[in-house]
């Protein structure tokens, strides 16, 4: 039999191979198929894909230091092109010459014409501080810059000689680069190009990656804590009464998420509703309020609350459907209550637990509002950092680069679960 | 192992009631005593209250009045671990994160027992079923059936004296469950277990108990073993429920030397065995099997009364004929006959004459 | 199209059609200082040319621009930035050039360009107030008078929360002032790493007890509240709460930080000509001094400086409440814009280091 279908293929009746008539009775209601999909496909396609696309390519690229974009026009100009030429055609760690200064004075003529030397001396700006403003200087003086040109930068201002910003100026005449990730885990390169860490009172981002973990990892574990009991409620209560206790849990997600913060505020700062309660009940001196706001315990209070329905949801889609006679028949069969929710109950509940600990995880490891109205300074997360180079400081590149780490952070540990308690036993409602 | 105690009382109810609410009584006065290696079986139809009964025993819910004793000991107090009933449940409640081995050796865990004492009694409670090569599956690998044996062997593994059953058989088809009616049967019987089984099918209960309590409304109808209960139930709830039965209506006219004297609705007058009434005037509900019906003239004896009836469907079932008769007004009338070589095929239409003896038409409670 | 040439033609010819089509956006800061430049600028602007003024705000309007213009997405028309910022979006031609000659002179005839506070005008950007971040408390939770910028830093001779805005900027500085620095050598000192040190050094001795703010309408409400007992703060908030509210709110002045707010028009403005218009109806010698009724920041040109009259309560002289009016500023720094337009970047992430450990 199958060496008759090997051989020789099957036909329809009329003669026609068997494949090619299957494939053309289909044909038709894949092409439906797919153009049902086809506007989910184009919305995720631009709204999801491109922008995490774009954020990636901006983290390992920035052309303040190639190209300039007239604004409105959009006409693109190379810049710094003669002294890109100077750094190919001599080796790293060559001392600038004098040839090296005339290109340097050529292309700052350009910069002037242009306007560029702002957008030019900031992304210098952002591996060597206080190098804006030579480049904004020199470009305005570009046209009365005479040979010997080093000695004439060197009047405008002697730290153009300073090797580090020739480094930093090489690396950055190549739009692609790889310093905005060094940046991002506190390292930098020294003038020879060995890759160091930053010193030490400026090292912030690794503290607060350990920090956002540290935390998330304690917020998930508190949803859990205390989402499990209310989940494991309202699946055994009937289910008139569980609906009425289901909405409290999701009334926190109809209110926006500012009122919720603010109302942590109102009860949690020390002169707010909890301290008040706590001084006229006498437990507390009037002057050792509890500071429960602006540090890290604010935002754990707050963030646990806001994120406590993501851990119950699944947890209660997972608990409802589990029949009490397991729990009976390991009583029956010797259990204590304990080992019976331990041993029969608590692992049938794991892919709840799984789904619930990874929705919260990945959330409160992006969480941003929240910390910053109530976290002050110990409470902040990498994401207040990451936003405030994207408005603040405006370094898009760095802000990409730690959204990118930060991205790779939570894919790992999306991997990670896979391979230890597997994607398919996830259960998220 | 137990057999030659069976005149002690192994599980006692005692004055037992239950309520839920605190307004209605689901089971009302419950006395029951079960010897050891007894099969009993709680017959009824649901919310009759049987359940409730098992799940006290079990320990699951807490009697509200009474006494339950297991050995002589009231167990009221003890909870369910501590009790060492074996249970198998309606929907088997076999773990699904365990493997088979892992589900009968989770009793074993709890007690403590050894490692390699716990793989052979795995060992051989699974032979006992016939599910040997099994023990590496997780449950939702198995038929229904199988996951069955299964819920047995680990209600069983244990070794415990008493195991209480919960409709387990009620999600298989029909020949499987005849087998396992036969195969659980046999294991108790062999094992020497004391059981208590709850049903709401009758076949299951008639065939597979030693004694039967019929409940209904909280209280049980009838105990008794299998036999006296169809052929002489004590009231017309457990006529009905037991086998089929065909009712007529009427008026006790008198009671004379065993035999009661039944006027029908429909004026005929009849003999009957005075079961459940005691004098006359008393509205009485006359209950006949089918199979005791007779309508060969020749078979009656001298004298007995005879009524009228018409043949109104005959059907042919293989081993027996069923014929619906309209008999005194009632359409419902059964009769079921033999499929002997002499036996006579009844035609719709056909008026003939039926009668029975005496003893086999019991008056009972209206 | 037609309708939009109109609109050009309207525009270009100065000629108030009254349209109902046009409009322009405005950004600000929000709270005290909107309404301040509502009353004083927008709906005077409204009543004479009949276009339309819609009124938003951010933390920090300079913050939307940069988005805006490189998305190609600019819905700003006219924003209200601080001094570094505007000369930053210029350098990075985020702002359109603005022609100083459309400025209206002073009463007295002397040109915009000499009438402007020197640095007040920009190519890209018109000064139109001079703000100060100074530091207030709340009298009725400090024991004794705070009077110098030396006391702000000092918990042991004022204990209680200390409010400071989350930037390094003005922070920086005011912990070198307290420290002894003069105002004259600050941004010398801080250009170097020992200053920088010794900038943080002093902001080390408060860190526990600082109550860390972003947007300007939050000191006057922590002081309110008592969550903390003295604040950093923009003058003319603390002044509203204090004045229009009765807060009992007092301002020090000691180791204020002077500063410009400036007009600026993104690139690709979707109303240019109106906003250009909007900024030289606002910008004029009696605008400026209508402003300073409404809110304690000091025009920015010199010839309004006479017109400044009584609060909008009748009864309270503007005068003293001015960040420029002489006795306040005795010890006083003028914010050095290229310094922070360079500095930025490294100071920042020197304090949000500082911050986060």
């Amino acid at each position: 039999m199958s060496d008759a279908t090997a051989n020789q293929l099957l036909t329809t009746a009329d003669g026609k191979p068997l494949k090619s008539a299957l494939a053309r009775a289909e044909r038709r209601a894949r092409h439906r198929a797919f153009l049902l999909v086809l506007p989910l496909l184009a919305f995720i396609l631009i709204t999801f894909v491109t922008p995490i696309a774009q954020m990636l390519h901006q983290s390992v690229y920035n052309e303040g230091f190639t190209m300039h974009t007239e604004i409105g026009s959009g006409e693109r100009t190379p810049i710094m092109v003669n002294i890109k030429e100077w750094f190919d055609q001599n080796p790293a760690g060559t001392e600038p010459d004098e040839a090296a200064f005339a290109a340097l004075a050529e292309d700052m003529k350009t910069l002037r014409e242009l306007r560029a030397a702002g957008s030019a001396g900031t992304r210098i700006n952002y591996e060597r501080s206080g190098t804006r403003s030579m480049f904004t200087k020199a470009a305005r003086n570009a046209n009365k810059l005479e040979p010997p040109f080093k000695e004439a930068f060197i009047d405008l201002d002697e730290d153009w000689t300073d090797p580090a910003l020739w480094r930093v100026m090489r690396d950055a005449s190549s739009a692609y680069t790889m310093n905005f990730y060094l940046a991002a885990i506190d390292l930098t390169k020294s003038p020879d190009g060995d890759i160091t860490s930053v010193a030490q009172n400026r090292q912030v981002y690794v503290t607060l990656f350990q920090r956002t973990l540290f935390l998330s990892v304690l917020i998930t574990f508190l949803t859990f804590a205390l989402g499990y009991p209310v989940a494991h409620l309202l699946a055994t209560l009937p289910l008139r009464y569980s609906n009425l206790l289901m909405i409290l849990v999701l009334l926190p997600f109809w209110t926006s998420l500012l009122v919720r913060t603010t109302s942590w505020m109102v009860l949690l700062q020390s002169q707010g509703v909890i301290n008040d309660a706590l001084v006229g009940v006498g437990l507390l001196g009037d002057e050792n309020r509890l500071q429960m706001m602006y540090n890290q315990i604010g935002t754990v209070v707050a963030m646990t609350h806001i994120l406590l329905p993501f851990m119950v949801l699944p947890l209660y889609s997972v608990m409802r459907p589990i029949n009490p006679s397991y729990v009976r028949a390991a009583r029956s069969l010797g259990a204590t209550s304990w080992t019976a929710f331990w041993r029969i109950y608590f692992p049938q509940t794991i892919p709840g637990i799984g789904a619930g600990a990874l929705l919260v995880f990945i959330l409160s490891v992006g969480y941003y509002i929240t910390p910053a109205l109530v976290g002050g300074a110990s409470g902040q997360l990498i994401s207040n950092l990451i936003a405030f180079h994207m408005q603040n400081s405006l370094n898009w590149s760095l802000a990409a680069a730690l959204a990118a780490l930060l991205l790779g952070g939570v894919l790992i540990l999306y991997w990670l679960y896979d391979r230890l308690v597997g994607i398919d036993n996830l259960k998220l409602g | 192992m137990a057999a030659s105690q069976t005149s002690d009382a192994f599980v006692e109810f005692d004055r037992v009631q239950k309520s839920y609410d605190g307004e209605t009584l689901v089971v009302k006065d419950l006395n029951l005593t079960m010897p050891r290696g007894e099969f009993l079986t709680m017959l009824g139809p649901s919310g009759s209250g049987k359940t409730t009964c098992l799940m006290m025993l079990a320990g699951f819910e807490t009697a509200t009045h009474g006494d339950i004793r297991l050995g002589g000991k009231s167990i009221n107090n003890i909870p369910p671990h501590k009790r060492g009933i074996g249970m198998v449940f309606q929907n088997y409640a076999l773990f699904p994160h365990m493997t088979i081995e892992e589900n009968l050796s989770f009793p074993l865990e709890v007690r403590s027992i050894g490692k390699s004492d716990r793989e052979a009694k795995v060992k051989r409670a699974l032979e006992m079923v016939e599910m040997g090569s099994f023990g590496k599956r997780r449950p939702a690998q198995l038929s229904g059936g199988q996951q069955q044996r299964v819920a047995l062997a680990r209600a069983l593994v244990f070794e415990p004296e008493l195991v209480l059953m919960d409709e387990p058989l009620g999600a298989l088809d029909k020949q499987l469950r005849e087998k396992m009616q036969f195969e659980i049967t046999h294991l108790a019987h062999s094992l020497g277990i004391t059981v208590v089984y709850v049903t709401h099918d009758q076949t299951e209960a008639l065939t597979m108990s030693d004694r039967v309590a019929v409940f209904d409304d909280g209280v049980i109808q009838q105990l008794d073993t299998p036999d006296k209960l169809y052929e002489e139930p004590m009231n017309s709830f457990v006529a009905q429920f037991i086998g089929e039965n065909n009712t007529l209506e009427g008026v006790v006219k008198e009671i004379k030397n065993g035999v009661a004297l039944v006027q029908l609705d429909e004026g005929e007058v009849i003999d009957c065995n005075p079961v459940n009434v005691s004098k006359a005037g008393e509205r009485t509900r006359v209950s006949i099997r089918p199979e005791r019906v007779e309508f060969n003239k020749a078979r009656l004896q001298e004298g007995a009364h005879t009524l009228k009836a018409e043949v109104l469907e005959f059907i042919y079932m293989g081993d027996i004929f069923r014929t619906r008769l309209r008999v005194a007004g009632n359409d419902e009338f059964v009769v079921k006959t033999r499929n002997a070589p002499d036996q006579k095929r009844l035609q719709p239409g056909e008026h003939i004459e039926i009668g029975w003896l005496p003893e086999d038409c019991r008056a009972l409670d209206a | 199209m037609k309708l939009k040439s109109v609109l050009m033609a309207t525009a270009l010819s100065g000629v108030a059609l009254g349209a109902q089509a046009q409009e322009v956006t405005v950004m600000s800061w929000g709270g005290a200082y909107t309404k301040s430049q509502v009353e004083a600028y927008h709906k005077p602007f409204t009543a004479e040319t009949g276009i339309k003024i819609n009124s938003v705000d951010a933390d920090n309007p300079a913050t939307p621009i940069k988005a805006q213009v490189e998305a190609g997405n600019v819905s700003i028309d006219v924003a209200d930035v601080e001094f570094s910022d505007a000369v930053r979006l210029c350098d990075e031609g985020l702002i359109e050039p603005i022609d100083l000659s459309m400025l209206p002179a002073a009463p007295d005839g002397t040109p915009a360009t000499e009438d402007f506070i020197e640095g007040a005008l920009q190519d890209c950007a018109v000064g139109s107030i001079v703000w100060s971040t100074i530091y207030a408390y709340n009298s009725s939770n400090v024991d004794g008078t705070p009077t110098t910028i030396g006391d702000f830093f000092d918990t042991e001779k004022f204990p209680g929360k200390r409010g400071v805005r989350k930037s390094a900027k003005a922070t920086l500085e005011m912990a070198l002032m307290a420290d002894g620095v003069p105002a004259g050598e600050v941004y010398d000192v801080l250009d170097t790493p020992e200053g920088v040190d010794r900038a943080f050094a002093v902001l080390d001795r408060i860190k526990d007890d600082i109550v860390w703010w972003e947007a300007g309408a939050q000191p006057p409400q922590l002081l309110a509240d008592g969550e903390v007992v003295m604040a950093t703060a923009y003058n003319g908030r603390i002044f509203n709460a204090a004045v229009a509210e009765n807060q009992p709110l007092e301002v020090v002045w000691d180791g204020q930080i002077l500063d410009f707010d400036l007009f600026v028009v993104p690139k690709g403005a979707p109303n240019k000509d109106n906003a250009m218009k909007f900024i030289a109806f606002s910008t004029d010698t009696q605008r400026l001094a209508d402003q300073a009724s409404w809110i304690s920041y000091g025009p920015a040109r010199k010839s309004s400086g006479e017109l400044v009259g009584l609060f909008m309560d009748g009864k309270t002289q503007m005068g003293p409440h001015m960040p420029t009016a002489a006795a306040n500023l005795e010890n006083a720094l003028v914010n050095n814009f290229e310094f922070w337009v360079d500095k930025d970047a490294e100071l920042n992430e020197r304090f949000n280091a500082w911050l986060a450990n």
